[in-house]
């Protein structure tokens, strides 16, 4: 059972669109932020409201970045490794972010809180290195800035933007 | 320097809103399109502007709305591509955030000339923010009938949508960006078609980039003359945006003439290298264009320019490399971001992008021979037998490679290295695939799930 208000919403998507797949990722988006990830039941509920077959939706859902199949932590932490941040040494980035919090790329830390995932430019070159964190640009990263974006948003957690 | 036409409004961390643009002239050109302009008359002005599309390709912007048949079919559709991804390119979201309504004037004004009805603009996941920012303007546009029915009280309707996309480099290709809006694997549609005839649900569709239509509001109240003039060259059109980044002291979005050189780009308005670093190379227009060596920094950037000397001005986005960054690990790391974002539907992305791998990579490490460096030019070479402009795009960094830096490749065949300092080309190591390749587990209700926070609405960005 869905809640009543998520209910609504996939409803809106559906009939506002004057074909019913072009709701596709919008409602697969709603989905994966209700059960935090696009698990089995989130794809057999997108595919009867879309009118898709499960093949049709499995398709979509692991094709895109920011669709995720498997379970993912709270704040995914999506580190940029085009070839701007790559000259402005984001490696550093990736392994201080690996130190730090115990785990390898595309890990979740065993609390739940954060996954690491490399990801295409972010399009905030003139910042490199940068990273988004559930939709928010953090650019001209150190070590010491890292650390302290992780402590707020262990601490606060109300540093989420969007949540896509 | 010119007076700025896109970047006008550019202000702190504020957008130009409805009345701020409004006061500065806004909606005037489609004001005078829908009152004295009949839509050809739209298109033939575009046309002899010499608007080139602003995503990468540069196709005339007036001939591909022209493209679209007087007695095609309805309903038709003016998509904007937003869905920028090209490592160096960030001057799409930029517009967006300094003046949407420039932008949604510019839809609106292609969704006049070719008789379309609806607009879409198809965004990527990093830019939620700019998505967010764009119902919002939408909103507003609608509310002062410059969007909706009947708009300014004559018989033209249109209106705009936010398309989100959940992100994949591919779906900046028009066909599969078509395939995207339409819930299918975004994978480009097959050579031939023309989407101007039959794009979206087989009705005509004009695909353009936000640059593109940001510039139509400006050639429609000023005129095709007053637009070619602010070129600097002959072949060149109006301004252009230039996102500078890589290893200069001020990087950031310039907007220039153009036809103007990279060596003013660089040196003059990015305020030249960082200090102790010396300039070895710039790639000109993002990722899918050459390296272009110092000895060719005079050369104007201009689609036309650029194409007789056999360069693309592509995206317009200046990546600067200096004289310690291994020019070889940087075309190494492109072909990983080429080959992980393809769709893989073709041979050259397929199987091609995967040997460039392996072939850079054993010159990268030391291991390649001369008959490797000769396969991997063979193996690019032959990337222009593509379904789409994906793979092409991959093969011109490495292309520029071994015409004007042989002679690092060749010291990393003699040296059995890499000369520079250790830097991995890739530079994470781990398994992120499984993350969203494999399905979960089989057993309970969405195992592993974790609580998502609720987000918090803000249309604020750094621009």
């Amino acid at each position: 059972m869905l809640p009543d208000e998520l209910e609504k919403t996939l409803d809106g998507f559906v009939h506002h669109a004057d074909h019913l797949r072009e709701a596709a990722v919008d409602v697969l988006y709603a989905l994966q932020n209700h059960y935090g990830y696009l698990c089995d039941e989130a794809l057999e509920e997108a595919g009867r409201r879309l009118d898709m077959t499960p093949a049709e939706v499995e398709e979509l859902a692991t094709f895109y970045d920011f669709l995720y199949r498997e379970p993912v932590g709270r704040y995914v932490i999506h580190v940029c490794d085009g070839v701007v941040c790559w000259m402005h040494r984001v490696d550093g980035v990736f392994r201080h972010l690996q130190d730090v919090l115990g785990i390898e790329v595309g890990g979740t830390t065993p609390d739940g809180m954060f996954t690491i995932l490399p990801t295409a430019c972010i399009g905030d070159c003139q910042n490199a290195p940068g990273m988004l964190v559930n939709g928010k640009y953090y650019g001209r990263l150190t070590n010491e800035k890292i650390d302290e974006i992780l402590a707020r948003l262990r601490e606060h957690g109300e540093e989420i933007v969007v949540c896509r | 320097m010119a007076e700025p036409v896109l970047f006008k409004h550019r202000r702190g961390r504020r957008h130009a809103s409805l009345e701020d643009y409004v006061a500065d002239g806004g909606y005037e050109g489609l004001k005078k399109a829908l009152a004295s302009m009949a839509p050809a008359q739209v298109i033939q002005e575009v046309l002899d502007s010499g608007l080139r599309g602003r995503g990468g390709a540069g196709f005339p912007a007036g001939r591909k709305w022209g493209g679209v048949p007087p007695d095609g079919e309805h309903p038709r559709y003016m998509q904007c591509n937003a869905d920028e991804m090209e490592p160096g390119t960030f001057k799409d979201r930029l517009i967006i955030n300094a003046d949407p309504h420039l932008l949604l004037e510019g839809m609106a004004l292609g969704a006049y000339a070719i008789g379309a009805s609806k607009g879409i603009i198809f965004i990527r996941p990093s830019y939620e923010l700019e998505a967010e920012l764009l119902t919002l303007e939408i909103e507003r546009a609608r509310e002062a009938n410059f969007l909706g029915r009947n708009i300014l009280g004559t018989d033209f309707s249109f209106d705009i949508i936010v398309h989100r996309s959940a992100g994949r480099y591919i779906c900046g290709e028009s066909g599969a960006q078509q395939r995207a809006v339409m819930g299918v694997r975004p994978n480009p549609i097959e050579t031939g078609y023309r989407s101007a005839v039959r794009g979206l649900w087989n009705k005509p569709t004009v695909v353009n980039n936000v640059e593109t239509l940001a510039h139509v509001p400006g050639i429609v109240r000023n005129g095709a003359a007053w637009f070619k003039g602010l070129a600097l060259t002959p072949g060149g059109d109006g301004t252009k945006l230039f996102p500078v980044s890589g290893m200069v002291a001020n990087p950031g979005c310039f907007e220039l003439p153009s036809g103007v050189t990279l060596r003013e780009i660089i040196f003059t308005h990015a305020d030249g290298m960082l200090p102790g670093k010396r300039f070895k190379a710039a790639l000109p227009g993002g990722t899918s264009t050459k390296f272009i060596p110092e000895r060719l920094l005079d050369m104007p950037m201009d689609f036309q320019s650029m194409r007789e000397q056999g360069y693309r001005l592509g995206t317009g986005a200046v990546i600067v490399f200096d004289q310690d960054t291994c020019l070889v690990a940087a075309t190494l790391n492109m072909m990983h971001y080429f080959a992980r974002e393809s769709c893989g539907w073709c041979t050259p992305c397929r199987d091609g992008l995967p040997l460039v791998l392996d072939l850079l990579g054993r010159i990268e490490e030391g291991s390649a021979t001369r008959e490797d460096v000769a396969e991997l030019g063979r193996t690019v070479a032959f990337m222009d037998h593509a379904n789409c402009a994906f793979a092409p795009g991959a093969a011109e960094p490495v292309l520029a490679l071994l015409e004007h830096f042989m002679d690092e490749v060749e010291a990393h065949l003699d040296g059995k290295g890499c000369p520079f300092s250790a830097q991995p080309a890739l530079p994470w190591r781990g398994e992120p695939q499984r993350v969203f390749t494999w399905p979960g587990e089989p057993e309970g209700a969405c195992p592993g799930a974790r609580p998502r926070p609720k987000p918090r609405r803000i249309v604020s960005c750094p621009i």
